[in-house]
């Protein structure tokens, strides 16, 4: 019965299946979707019943700023004589808390789902691609909010504002790009924490969401307008205020400055999107045993 | 043992190689690295698989062995998918799956439904089958009164007890199995090893990692055994369990070495030199295996001239009992005139059978007679391990059989239908 263990080739099985490790997307498509939707479901419960007031707390960091910036800008400073600052001021604000709760949370979210890298083979890209999932979880419900603001400050529900659902989805990929890539690095490369929060501050201003590209332009930095409506999350925001608050904000072809210039933001979203594809493609495999 | 139905190879490994880059110092900053940008970082090679090739039949239970650190836990984890081999192959023929920790993912702050399910998944369930499954996995690890409380508030046999239910829900044809069962009472060890053996009576094939012997010799078909990422032997489980603990207990040769030869009082007419134990083969041996014959042999130099002593030899086990005593006191073969400065070598021949675990050897010199006048007594001579393939709890394994005899039933009870 004992046996051989010097040169006799070892037999293997006929019909086998290769083990070759762990990946971003090994195990089906299936597989992959279920655990994805799985886990965020699991991650938005816990915030939605984790707390006495569960999901007031998810809206509390969006209105507050808000709020302090709304009073700030119209009532101290009148930096906009826009119409419905107010409304296109939230809905920019609510954008960019997606991205950021997308972004920021997707950083760490590898070392926080250790055990379960350690102990089980899945395919590793359901990780960020959970986090980006919950975030947009709350990207709706907060949306919700903002259509109801909106209505209550007299903008007219219409037909435009399906068309921020495109919009949207360009948002997610973009997220999801980032997500993947600070995701993989990460597990490396501890700095990439502190460095992505200092970015995400700067992205805040560099949006166009507090000073709106109207303003940007009335001050006389028309070029600056424009260089910064190639920044992806800006691009979006000026466009989902064109459909969402009032036609009197300029669409993101116009705010760029023609048609064709808009493969520049649609571009940093394919390169960010390939990038963290690539990234998180490379490092997986080893995932488990860098951590 | 269980029949091969089938002979066939359902796990092929093949020449697996697996080594994990240690860094010497961390560098875990890109500041080091934009400052040192040339500086090679250094990496300390350590190889946990060295060409690994078995093969695991078809409804077998094949136990995998090893010391800590011998590339065990590495080897279940390629099979598992979770690393990737640097070389060789791993192909496996049906659907498998991992008990490497239980409850992975468990969240503590939901409820035991969200849990099941969400394990459920992770451990290849769909989520239609785990939605379907939950009644029985809650009815299983009796759960059905606390199925709303939060997982935090379980105790932790509870939890385990959940973790359990869900992975043995998932209809895999081979099983990997790590020590989970270290974890929860007697009770439900008892329990997990009965549904194990169950599985293998279903013709599920298990691969079973562990370092405990008797389970090894109880459970499996086979085992291999893993040393230092190799594979020293494949076999038996009784063979692989005697090598393991022939190995396991090598170390042991400095400790038996360094055993303090305790000289007593400067004016003891009798000194102590040192001791061995040798094997039939006449090899030298620092651990013993229970069903072998050894000489226990011990040296005393005399410091004086002695007449008719008697030499007596104690094993003693870890909490200083006498477990056996041998002397020359009764056969009287010590008797003669002894020369200061002779060097006296006594030998004890015998099998073993005491209980797995450390002894010593505490040597006696005295006169013979009533009472028996100690002259010197010497402890701590020799240090050694014994070791058996089984740890029965009993102070001694003496040989023994064990037989049934079962009374028929009375006529009328036996006519009963059953």
């Amino acid at each position: 019965m004992s046996a051989t263990l010097a040169d006799a080739p070892q037999e293997m099985p006929a019909g086998g299946q290769e083990v070759t490790g762990p990946s971003a997307f090994s195990g089906g498509l299936s597989r992959f979707l279920a655990l994805t939707w799985t886990m965020a479901v699991q991650e938005f419960k816990l915030r939605f019943f984790g707390s006495v007031l569960g999901y007031l707390w998810q809206l509390m960091r969006p209105l507050m700023l808000f709020g302090v910036l709304y009073v700030m800008f119209t009532v101290i400073f009148a930096v906009s004589d826009q119409p419905a600052f107010g409304v296109a001021l939230l809905l920019g604000i609510v954008l960019y808390t997606f991205f950021a709760e997308a972004t920021a949370t997707a950083v760490t979210c590898v070392i926080d789902r250790e055990n379960m890298v350690r102990k089980i083979q899945f395919p590793r890209m359901v990780i960020p691609m959970a986090v980006v999932l919950t975030a947009c979880f709350n990207l709706v419900l907060n949306l919700g909010v903002v259509f109801i603001f909106a209505t209550a400050s007299g903008v007219r529900p219409h037909w435009t504002w399906l068309g921020i659902v495109p919009l949207l989805a360009l948002l997610v990929v973009f997220a999801s790009g980032i997500a993947m890539t600070l995701s993989a690095l990460y597990v490396r490369y501890r700095d990439v924490q502190p460095i992505w929060d200092v970015l995400l501050q700067v992205t805040f201003y560099g949006s166009l969401i507090l000073v709106p590209y109207e303003t940007v332009v009335a001050e006389g930095y028309h070029e600056l307008a424009r260089v910064l409506v190639a920044n992806p999350l800006a691009a979006v925001v000026q466009e989902a205020r064109h459909l969402v608050v009032d036609p009197s904000y300029v669409t993101m072809s116009e705010a760029i400055g023609g048609d064709w210039r808009l493969l520049v933001p649609l571009a940093i979203v394919a390169a960010t999107f390939a990038l963290g594809l690539r990234v998180f493609n490379r490092e997986a495999p080893r995932i488990a045993e860098e951590l | 043992m269980a029949p091969h139905a089938a002979q066939d190879v359902v796990i092929g490994v093949s020449g697996a190689e697996k080594s994990f880059r240690v860094p010497r110092e961390a560098t875990h900053t890109l500041k080091e690295r934009v400052l040192h940008p040339l500086r090679r970082r250094g990496y300390d090679e350590f190889t946990a698989l060295r060409d690994v090739s078995f093969g695991v039949r078809r409804g077998e239970f094949f136990g995998v062995v090893g010391r800590n650190g011998s590339g065990k836990s590495t080897l279940l984890k390629c099979l598992a998918g979770i690393y990737g081999l640097d070389r060789g192959r791993i192909v496996v023929d049906g659907r498998m799956s991992t008990f490497i920790e239980l409850g992975v993912g468990f969240n503590p702050d939901l409820a035991a439904r969200d849990n099941v399910i969400m394990n459920g998944i992770m451990l290849g369930l769909t989520p239609r089958e785990a939605q379907s499954r939950y009644d029985e996995i809650i009815d299983f690890a009796e759960l059905r009164d606390y199925q709303e409380l939060k997982l935090k508030n379980y105790s932790s046999g509870m939890y385990v007890r959940l973790a359990f239910s869900v992975a043995i829900q998932v209809e895999a044809d081979i099983l990997l199995i790590d020590e989970v069962l270290a974890v929860g009472d007697a009770a439900f060890q008892q329990k997990c090893f009965d549904v194990f053996n169950d599985m293998r009576d279903a013709g599920r094939t298990v691969l079973f990692v562990t370092h405990d012997m008797g389970s090894v010799t109880r459970m499996c078909d086979r085992a291999l055994l893993l040393e230092h990422g190799n594979v020293v032997m494949i076999d038996e489980p009784d063979a692989v369990a005697n090598r393991y603990l022939e190995l396991n207990f090598a170390r042991e040769e400095v400790a038996a070495e360094a055993a303090p030869v305790v000289a007593a009082t400067a004016a003891a007419p009798v000194r102590a030199a040192g001791g061995w134990i040798e094997n039939d083969a006449g090899e030298h041996v620092r651990a013993c295996i229970q069903g072998q014959r050894y000489a226990f042999v011990t040296t005393v130099e005399l410091r004086a001239d002695l007449r008719d002593p008697a030499f007596t030899v104690l094993f003693l086990d870890d909490h200083h009992r006498d477990m056996l005593v041998a002397t020359t006191a009764y056969a009287r073969s010590g008797e003669g005139d002894y020369r200061a400065g002779e060097r006296v070598d006594l030998a004890v021949t015998l099998d073993p059978r005491l209980r797995p675990g450390r002894y010593t050897l505490t040597l006696i010199v005295g006169h013979p007679g009533v009472g028996m006048t100690e002259l010197t007594r010497c402890e701590e001579v020799l240090s050694f391990v014994i070791s058996g393939p089984y740890a029965t709890g009993g102070m001694t394994d003496l040989p023994h059989e064990v037989t049934l005899r079962r009374a028929a039933l009375p006529a009328e009870q036996a006519a009963r239908p059953a």
